[in-house]
């Protein structure tokens, strides 16, 4: 059994796994609590935000996250590779900044216009 | 004329604006001393928000945006890098900027949103001598985020408020080390999903019960020193501790930026530090309305948005009717044992449609509990809770048909066992 706090949403439930019995999962408000719990014991996986330099936008950073989630233990890599990267401006929300980050499938898009 | 200005553009502005124009309202600006729309959502680059509004993660900047898109097909004004000096009872508002100077508007209603700024060293009296190195959370964001500068390689955060939470993240992701956590009460300021994904994924230790005692260094901070804390929250001799490092991140709070309201005698909570407010968040000046982080501090913005949407809908009904509803009946909602603040205090029957949501906070960390509406000691409803800390602002309906069953003037809501 393994306690463990959800973190798919702000009402954190407090979730037991129960790694003998498939992961079964229990405490959660929702379902997306059960696929979490199971998910965090086996592989647990991450949403990474952070920024890049843009030349001739209005800020000298934009910010850029993870298309889906990515492996936990990526998210070392995965900054290297975004704080390597440089991008001009225009650029819009959505854009593929990175495609395929590190063969994981999950590109790094824009999270915000900047012109 | 117009018919409704904004103060603020951030989520609370644009969502007030968005209802108001919704509802009916046509000539509406919103008034904003930054240089872009978004207020505090822009340096918050993080996801978690929309949960509930959008049913999908964003960050904060996606947020913003898409209510920023939003405006687009509509006739609402925008004054960027105009700020609002004073409002007056009969609605005026004294704006400035660079562009267009000093300006005097005239408005029939107006909605606060002028959100919340961070309490600072100052603010919590820290002891020790005044090196450079030492800034809130939220201004450490507005540099890396934003402008791109990173503000420190050894990292100690004082307050374990979100802000704080999700810049030690921040921080270890962009190369430096987050030697501590140190929070002065017993249990955790900020979500508890921001201790989980941001302190212990990354190993992050948190102190509850300890604060700083010394802080050195002469022109760069050097180390601070940590200390445990009694139940009374006074540090505890021989339990110092010496931490070097050359940055330390305050996350100990955020008030209300309320000068504009207190200065044209709008009445104010002391709990929430924000203005009183009725049903629809009108404030004790009718036609003023005030929703967002100026009203009470908010972990979620999706909050921000319902609260503000109510506002701007308000808003609109005001400018339509221009009926003074502030003077019929009110019953006054006081926060009881266990709760720390509650809003709105008050509440007029008759602008009630189906319920009011009631927003609270609890003094103290609750694991199973009844949160329960009375009148006079008597039970009138009860919900039960669990998990509840004061990190974390709750909601609780008040059902219109418990407002028509009795003829009351005043309800208490409190925590009890459950
Ligand atoms: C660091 C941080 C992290 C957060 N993380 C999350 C999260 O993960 N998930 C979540 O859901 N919520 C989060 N929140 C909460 C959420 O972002 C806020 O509750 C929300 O942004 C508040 O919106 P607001 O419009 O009231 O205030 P703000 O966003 O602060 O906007 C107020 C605006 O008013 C303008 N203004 C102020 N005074 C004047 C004046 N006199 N004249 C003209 N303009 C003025 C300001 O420039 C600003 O743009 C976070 C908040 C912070 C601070
Ligand atoms: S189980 Fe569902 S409700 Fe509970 S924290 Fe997880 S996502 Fe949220």
């Amino acid at each position: 059994m393994a306690e463990i706090i959800c973190i798919v949403c702000p009402v954190g439930c407090h979730l037991t796994v129960d790694e003998e019995n498939d992961y079964k999962v229990t405490g959660n408000q929702c379902n997306k609590g059960a696929i979490y719990g199971k998910q965090e014991l086996q592989n647990p996986v991450r949403t990474v935000t952070s920024t890049i330099k843009i030349k001739a936008g209005s800020h000298p950073r934009l910010p850029v996250k993870t298309s889906d989630t990515i492996p936990k233990g990526k998210i070392t890599d995965i900054m290297t590779l975004i704080n390597q990267t440089e991008v001009t401006a225009p650029v819009s929300v959505g854009d593929v900044i990175i495609p395929n980050i590190l063969d994981t499938g999950v590109d790094i898009v824009a999270t915000r216009s900047m012109s | 004329m117009y018919d409704l200005i904004v103060v603020g553009g951030g989520p609370a502005g644009l969502a007030a604006a968005l209802s108001a124009y919704e509802n009916g309202c046509e000539k509406i600006l919103i008034v904003e001393r930054d240089l872009e729309l978004g207020g505090i959502l822009n340096q918050c680059i993080h996801n978690g928000f929309g949960l509930h509004y959008f049913k999908e993660e964003l960050t904060g900047p996606e947020y913003a945006e898409r209510f920023i898109d939003q405006l687009k097909n509509t006739s609402i004004e925008v004054m960027l890098d105009t700020i609002v000096l004073e409002i007056t009872e009969d609605k005026q508002v004294h704006t400035m900027s660079k562009e267009n100077g000093y300006q005097l508007l005239q408005s029939k209603a107006i909605v606060l949103a002028m959100g919340c700024r961070e309490r600072t060293r100052g603010a919590i009296q820290m002891p020790g001598s005044r090196p450079a190195g030492i800034l809130t959370a939220g201004a450490a964001q507005r540099y890396v985020n934003i402008e791109g500068y990173m503000v420190g390689k050894k990292v100690v955060i004082l307050g374990s408020g979100d802000i704080g939470l999700i810049m030690a993240r921040r921080m270890v992701l962009e190369g430096a080390e987050v030697l501590a956590c140190i929070e002065l009460m017993p249990y955790s300021g900020g979500l508890t999903r921001n201790i989980v994904q941001c302190l212990d994924d990354f190993n992050i230790p948190l102190y509850l019960s300890h604060t700083i005692t010394d802080v050195t260094g002469k022109d760069r901070l050097e180390s601070i020193t940590m200390a445990k804390v009694d139940d009374k929250r006074k540090p505890i001799p021989g339990t110092e501790q010496v931490i070097d490092c050359d940055t330390l991140l305050l996350s100990v709070g955020l008030i209300p930026e309320n000068e504009l309201s207190r200065n044209v005698g709008i009445q104010m909570d002391q709990q929430t530090r924000g203005a009183m407010v009725y049903e629809n968040m009108e404030t004790s000046i009718s036609g003023i309305f005030a929703c967002g982080n100026v009203l009470h501090v908010h972990d979620l913005v999706d909050y921000v948005s319902a609260e503000s949407s109510l506002a701007g809908k308000a808003a609109a009904e005001y400018v339509q009717q221009q009926n003074n509803i502030a003077e019929k009946d009110f019953l006054t909602i006081n926060n009881g044992q266990g709760i720390s603040y509650i809003l709105p205090q008050k509440i007029r029957k008759e602008n009630v449609d189906k319920k009011v949501d009631l927003y609270y906070r609890v003094n103290q960390v609750y694991d199973t509990c009844i949160v329960s509406i009375q009148h006079q000691g008597e039970e009138l409803a009860k919900f039960k809770r669990k998990n509840l800390a004061p990190g974390e602002m709750e909601t609780i309906p008040l059902r219109k048909k418990l407002l028509d069953k009795v003829d009351i003037k005043e309800l208490d809501i409190v925590v009890r066992e459950a």
